[in-house]
């Protein structure tokens, strides 16, 4: 009897824990593209996200990882290849270029120049405001060292992990919302 | 409401969110809405249209009250009451 309980107990215990680490009023976004406009529009949608009381939750891969690399900071002991992928890839948010009609540089010029004409924040804002409010970003380790990135060459964000894709899933299973830009 | 009544009504807090871009005025809202009480009234200047449409959905999904809406010359007025 006592054990016939103890079981249910033990049953019951599982299944509350499940529930409660289900889903969240929660966002986990994969941002894949290196480019100015897809990321810009991932983080119109993050920040927007948390006028709903959401939880927000960035994983930064592969090509994305430029856009958090500062302009100015250095990574330490890097080999040539990683060195000339460092030369190659931009340096920061305000060197990316537009998916489309880039035109040698022209069109993400002129794209900046109609954003700022239409108050539409740049992305380097962007990324100020969502670390106010409190969007996590997460960066995905096995690209960073693809691409010889190292952490201390990343921008001043206050909610900034490098992870593996464990953080994205564990953090996709409890979100209402899942994307990949 | 219709316009007349939504000018006569006294709003608990004004939030202008004009020459702000989508967006702009929904974390100005969402931001703002946190400084006042249950059931006050708050209003937002918007001149992005988007907001027009955002707005009442937002309120809907957080249970605030949209109450209404009305245009000046060159930006909408737009009120909710406070869950």
């Amino acid at each position: 009897m006592e054990r016939e309980f103890q079981q249910q107990l033990n049953d019951l215990k599982t299944r509350l824990t499940k529930h409660e680490t289900g889903t969240k009023d929660q966002l986990s976004m994969v941002i894949f593209s290196g480019e100015m406009d897809k990321i810009l529009a991932a983080m119109i949608i993050a920040t927007g996200a948390s006028a709903y009381d959401m939880k927000i939750k960035l994983f930064f891969t592969f090509w994305a990882i430029s856009a958090l690399r500062d302009p100015v900071k250095k990574g330490k002991g890097k080999n040539i290849i990683e060195k000339m992928f460092g030369m190659m890839l931009p340096k920061g948010s305000s060197r990316l270029k537009i998916s489309k009609m880039n035109m040698g540089g022209m069109g993400t010029a002129m794209i900046k120049g109609i954003m700022k004409k239409h108050n539409v924040a740049s992305l380097d804002e962007m990324l100020k405001t969502a670390g106010e409010l409190g969007v996590e970003i997460n960066i995905c380790e096995m690209s960073m060292n693809l691409m010889g990135f190292k952490r201390e060459e990343m921008i001043d964000y206050p909610h900034m992990t490098v992870c593996g894709v464990g953080t994205f899933l564990s953090d996709a299973q409890e979100s209402k919302i899942q994307l990949f830009i | 409401m219709n316009t007349e009544e939504l000018k006569n009504l006294k709003s608990n807090k004004i939030v202008d969110a004009r020459g702000t871009a989508c967006p702009g005025p929904l974390l100005a809202a969402k931001k703002a809405i946190g400084e006042i009480s249950s059931g006050e009234v708050m209003e937002i200047y918007s001149s992005d249209e988007g907001t027009k449409i955002d707005i009442p959905k937002w309120c809907q999904k957080m249970s605030h009250e949209f109450i209404g809406i009305f245009e000046e010359d060159s930006y909408s007025r737009l009120f909710l009451k406070k869950a």
